[in-house]
């Protein structure tokens, strides 16, 4: 049997709760610069479901997290994403991306307008080159203050409320997309109520020193076991929600991506703050006439994975496009992709084939999510 | 001694030369991770030592099959088929793979023994 390669050895950062990983026993994998663990001795599947049944605790400190302070801070912003920032209230969060000048996908991000400044959530891997990015674009209208000191908690699953609201009741008052800070297990933490697996949740910003003894305090919740990148890579991937550098990248567009839903309408055409972002006239050029391909999700007729890379043919073997990430789905039980293809065959019910290992298997364009989304909206 | 290790962390058993069991081993499967899926070879396929055979898949990753030694397949594990997790919970007795016909007893011969593969490993 073969094992894929390990990554090579530049020394790897270490997150807050690293001691805490290993002492749980987790399978430590290289990811975005970080010695990351992939999986808890319980396993993938166990911690897939663990989110899905009950709540889940992930560490994603790897994520970059900082501040824009200024009161031109939102205008500022919205140079770079074609996302509605100026009208965001105070505790609300939003999904946005920053685009380059072909309408592509640099990164993308969550931003929640804070009482005194935007709060900033970015990919890790992203994270150097977007802070260069909005210093060189927009650091004279505001200042960029990159938090480095923080740890990133995420807890996920129908139950989390109940684990967090038993450290302070106030939190379950927050809806999907809002935040608010609270103290938690005696840190002052900036919480959201929002995620990356489709479930309700939070995700804890807190002072690196405090992480360890948050972590500890909500593992010692009965709801609550601890799940690593590979169940958040499935629980994500199930939810439809892509992952940046595979699903979505600098040659993909929001609109090919199936993202205009992140684009309000004042940023569009005839919007009163419409354009004047990087790419804004590729991307508008495509919300009006459509694009020629699109991110479509697949279901698995049959039992084999299909994963990252594959292509997609139709069925005289002509190529359609190719797989952005794939697994077997651990909730709907059956193989589960992204990929892009060609925009006439990305409706809802089109048959087409992934060749993996040089055989055609049957798979049909889904709509996603394929696990449906639980978030508490009120 | 009837039962050898290859590099690859696959074992075979030789107690039967005519149909020896081949499957993956407890670090193997360890490594994977949950399986979810086995592609087997067909049955009556010969193979050389080396040659692919068949695939194991767990959420996060593909690995290839090796063949042990030089054979035909005589038998797979249906089981298998039907539960991959048999792979995990079992690998060295339920999860078994596929079983091959031996002709070329030194291939077998020249497979690890037990403590030399548990050596190997240790240092991986």
């Amino acid at each position: 049997m073969s094992t894929p390669a390990e990554a090579s050895a530049a020394p790897l950062l270490t997150t807050p709760l690293h001691r805490l990983h290993l002492e749980l026993g987790a399978k430590m994998t290289p990811f975005a610069g970080y010695d990351m663990p992939v999986a808890y001795p319980q396993g993938i599947l166990a911690e897939h479901r663990q989110c899905r049944d009950s709540a889940a605790l992930f560490d994603v400190s790897h994520m970059g997290q900082l501040r824009l302070v200024g009161d031109d801070a939102a205008r500022a912003l919205e140079t770079l994403v074609p996302v509605d920032v100026a009208d965001l209230g105070v505790n609300k969060q939003r999904y946005a991306f920053f685009t380059n000048s072909n309408g592509g996908l640099l990164d993308d991000l969550m931003i929640t307008r804070r009482e005194h400044d935007l709060f900033v959530v970015v990919n890790a891997a992203c994270k150097t080159q977007d802070i260069a990015h909005l210093n060189v674009h927009i650091g004279h209208r505001c200042t960029v203050v990159p938090m480095p000191e923080r740890a990133l908690l995420a807890l996920q699953g129908p139950k989390a409320v109940h684990a967090l609201a038993r450290l302070d009741e106030r939190v379950s008052r927050l809806v999907f997309m809002t935040g608010g800070d609270f103290t938690l297990a005696g840190a002052p933490c900036f919480v959201t109520r929002s995620g990356y697996s489709g479930e309700d949740g939070f995700e804890i910003s807190v002072a690196a020193e405090h992480a360890e003894a948050l972590a500890r305090a909500l593992l010692a919740q009965p709801e609550v076991g601890a799940a690593g990148l590979g169940a958040r890579d499935t629980l994500r991937l199930e939810a439809g929600l892509c992952l940046y550098g595979h699903d979505i990248n600098t040659t993909t567009t929001p609109v090919e991506a199936g993202l205009t839903w992140a684009i309000q309408k004042v940023r569009r055409p005839g919007g009163a703050r419409a354009g004047h972002y990087p790419g804004s006239a590729v991307i508008e050029a495509q919300l009006t006439s459509g694009a020629p391909i699109k991110r479509v999700g697949l279901l698995g007729l049959e039992r084999v994975p299909v994963r990252e890379g594959a292509q997609i043919v139709d069925s005289h073997g002509r190529q359609l496009g190719h797989v952005t990430s794939g697994t077997l789905g651990p909730t709907v039980n059956q193989p589960i992709a992204m990929a892009y293809v060609a925009a006439n065959h990305a409706n809802h019910g089109s048959e087409v084939y992934a060749v993996v290992r040089n055989k055609r298997l049957p798979m049909r364009v889904s709509p996603m999510p394929f696990a449906p989304h639980r978030y508490f909206r009120g | 001694m009837t039962t050898k290790f290859t590099a690859d962390h696959e074992w075979i058993n030789i107690e039967d030369h005519e149909a020896a069991t081949v499957g993956i081993t407890l670090h193997a499967q360890d490594a994977l991770g949950d399986v979810v899926f086995v592609d087997l070879p067909e049955v009556g396929k010969t193979f050389a030592k080396g040659e692919v055979s068949g695939v194991v898949e767990s959420v996060k990753a593909a690995a290839d099959l090796y063949m042990p030694v030089s054979g035909e397949v005589v038998e797979v594990n249906e089981e298998l088929r039907a539960d991959p997790s048999l792979a995990n919970s079992d690998p060295l007795g339920r999860g078994w793979f596929f079983k091959v016909h031996v002709t070329n007893m030194a291939e077998f011969d020249d497979l690890m023994d037990a403590p030399a593969y548990d050596k190997l490993v240790q240092n991986s």
